[in-house]
């Protein structure tokens, strides 16, 4: 009796290389697949592994394929989903996948099916965390005239803020910088570019130095924790709903949190 | 912009506007075309959330707090000795684009003490509209207040460069009013709301023809009421919201407990508690009626005056109502999903998309969000498991209040251990 080995198909953690696996399990007839990224791999004891090289074209053909299977809200969940990078979540999308290439019905609202309901779960979270950042941003002036904010969120969210932030700043140099995957944007009045910074040793992103932010910048920090410590309303404090809504893993690049 | 007169001026006029409660940024449709700053197009955003969990999304201040009225529930009344100030147009306009290119705001909620006249005052505050607008080209959010007695071409200015506009009519009943704030008539208000309304209506017609007309007050007008400081009931707080947003087109009514700032006789003393419970009744009470499709005297009518503080108002109806239960949630429509305790409108909408695929069972609606503790009572689903015995409405209300931790236990627990 042959026993159905697992494969784990390995990528670099890029949307790409995703689907580029996905059309790999399609193109083979791959059955127990293991998808992983590359800088998460655990060794398997049984089946084999192997390293699948991203492709663009492949992994465009699955999601074109893909977009014409589900709704537009329904693709837009794997995407967003894919960003949590929770572990496991490759195979989720897999399943998910797999399930809507073989329906002849979309099937982005089948929330009675656990893998539906999961991803619209996760992707949830990742657009509650995206809103967040689009609220908890706090740019600080530097001295080069350049609008500077650090952000640590738990999903990769950079992606999914770009529009907002060039849209509303349009008129502004502004970079939105994720210390935690570092890399970030920058808009320099036309475009928003993806970096990569070397941050120098002395800077402190929670603090505002005057060897790199304008003189003025401190004045409107201490402003703006004024402003937020007269709005509030002592007698009606109520510090789990506030924390509910700011949690505190967020505090540290919030300078109204910082007094 | 001097920083030290700045922040003492800050200081004073965001205490005096805190107690107006609306920080809604959302429903406009304001984009940024020219390269300006600034974007109102999306759903609102808090940028940070007070200690007291209420959402900061404007920079809510006060132009003056300096008062020509005495209305007894203001802080800024002309007999309370206060330290008053006032700020520069100008000031409002830096402190606004510094705020915003920081991303600390969505924009600004700009409110007044009447200073002098009514149309001085409202002058003023559409000065500093309209300095955002044609001078810094600013599409940010602003909210401003009405001022009663203002003449109509300045409010039809306001609308042009506000997204929103809002009276506050304070107190839910004339008698109320009459006696807290006798230099006032509920006239006033209706006054601005009304022409803001006709506004509205004649500019979105004009650009159903004419593409280029200017927008008007594109995210519409709200107004706010004060909870508990006149003695009114909840039918009449109710009854009058709903007057408000069915002949005033309003977008929001906002419930503000009172918070004790007087030793006026004619209010609750200092030290009295604010009546959060109620006003969060008052909000679901709202919400019922906005989205889950009640009318408001199927809530609060002649014989149920008041709302029931142990449970929510969908489940006090359900209660009085149980003849309507149980519901088929594999077969029931959507109105009716909508009136089972437990269950809101997110989870209404994933039952009717998912009982296309399948019928559904108790697990389903669990993993969906359904709060089941209240829910499982009043539905049947695929499952030979459900309430069968027949209880009478005080008996579900006890089992259900068993069974379950309200937030507010610390307020109702006296009250519990009466039938306890």
């Amino acid at each position: 009796m042959l026993i159905s080995q697992e494969h784990t198909l390995v990528y670099d953690g890029t949307f790409d290389g995703f689907f580029t696996c996905v059309f790999h399990v399609y193109d083979l007839k791959l059955k127990h697949v293991n998808i992983q990224r590359k800088d998460e791999v655990q060794e398997s004891l049984f089946g084999s592994s192997e390293e699948v090289l991203t492709d663009s074209e492949k992994a465009d053909r699955v999601w074109k394929g893909v977009k014409r299977k589900t709704s537009s809200t329904g693709s837009l969940r794997i995407y967003y989903a894919f960003l949590s990078e929770q572990k496991g979540v490759e195979n989720l999308l897999l399943r998910y996948v797999q399930y809507a290439l073989k329906s002849n019905l979309p099937i982005d609202t089948d929330f009675g099916n656990e893998d539906i309901l999961k991803v619209s779960q996760i992707a949830k979270s990742v657009g509650r965390e995206k809103h967040r950042m689009e609220a908890f941003v706090r740019f600080k002036l530097t001295k080069d005239n350049l609008y500077f904010a650090n952000i640590e969120p738990d999903f990769d969210v950079l992606p999914l803020i770009l529009k907002h932030f060039k849209r509303r700043y349009a008129d502004q140099k502004w970079m939105i910088y994720d210390l935690k995957r570092n890399y970030g944007l920058y808009y320099d009045l036309e475009k928003v570019d993806i970096v990569n910074m070397m941050l120098p040793n002395d800077f402190d992103a929670t603090k505002t130095s005057k060897d790199f932010f304008a003189d003025e910048e401190l004045e409107f920090q201490i402003l703006w924790q004024d402003y937020f410590e007269s709005t509030n309303i002592p007698s009606r404090k109520n510090m789990k709903l506030h924390v509910r809504h700011v949690p505190k893993r967020y505090w540290k690049y919030l300078s109204e949190k910082l007094r | 912009m001097s920083f030290e007169r700045a922040q003492e001026k800050l200081k004073i006029l965001a205490d005096a506007a805190k107690y107006d409660v609306s920080c809604a940024s959302s429903g406009s449709k304001r984009s940024n075309t020219s390269k300006g700053l600034g974007d109102a197009t999306g759903m609102g955003i808090c940028h940070s959330y007070t200690e007291d969990g209420r959402c900061v999304s404007l920079l809510k201040i006060l132009l003056t707090n300096h008062c020509i009225f005495d209305c007894a529930y203001c802080v800024t009344r002309k007999s309370n000795d206060i330290k008053r100030a006032a700020f520069q147009v100008q000031e409002v306009v830096d402190l606004t684009i510094n705020f915003y290119r920081r991303n600390y705001i969505e924009g600004l909620f700009l409110s007044s003490g009447i200073f002098k006249s009514a149309d001085y005052t409202m002058e003023r505050l559409v000065a500093v509209a309209k300095k955002l607008r044609l001078e810094e080209n600013f599409n940010g959010y602003i909210h401003l207040k009405s001022i009663p007695g203002a003449s109509d071409e300045l409010m039809k200015e306001a609308g042009l460069y506000a997204d929103r506009l809002s009276v506050n009519i304070e107190i839910p009943t004339e008698a109320g009013l009459k006696l807290l704030a006798p230099d006032k008539k509920r006239e006033d208000f209706i006054k601005p709301m009304e022409k803001v309304k006709n506004e509205i209506i004649q500019y979105k017609s004009e650009s159903k023809i004419i593409k280029s007309t200017p927008k008007f007050a594109p995210a519409g007008q709200s107004t706010q009421m004060i909870i508990g400081a006149s003695g009114e009931s909840d039918q009449q707080i109710m009854w009058t919201s709903n007057y408000f947003y069915k002949n005033f087109n309003l977008k929001r009514v906002y419930y503000s407990g009172y918070i004790p700032i007087s030793y006026d006789s004619r209010l609750p003393q200092i030290g009295t508690d604010v009546p959060m419970l109620r006003e969060n009744r008052l909000y679901q009470t709202d919400w019922l009626m906005r989205f889950y499709g009640f009318e408001v005297h199927e809530i609060l009518n002649n014989e149920h005056q008041n709302l029931d503080l142990e449970v929510d108002p969908k489940l006090g109806w359900a209660l009085r109502n149980l003849e309507q239960y149980p519901v088929d949630v594999n077969k029931a429509d959507k109105m009716m999903l909508a009136r089972v305790p437990g269950m809101g409108m997110k989870s209404v909408y994933k039952i009717i998309e998912a009982r296309r695929f399948r019928d559904l069972n108790w697990e389903h609606l669990k993993r969906m969000g359904v709060a089941m503790n209240r829910a499982k009572y009043f539905l049947i689903c695929d499952s030979r498991d459900f309430e069968r015995r027949d209880l009478t409405g005080s008996q579900l209300k006890s089992l259900i209040l068993q069974n379950s931790t309200s937030k507010y236990q610390k307020i109702l627990s006296p009250q519990l251990n009466l039938f306890g």
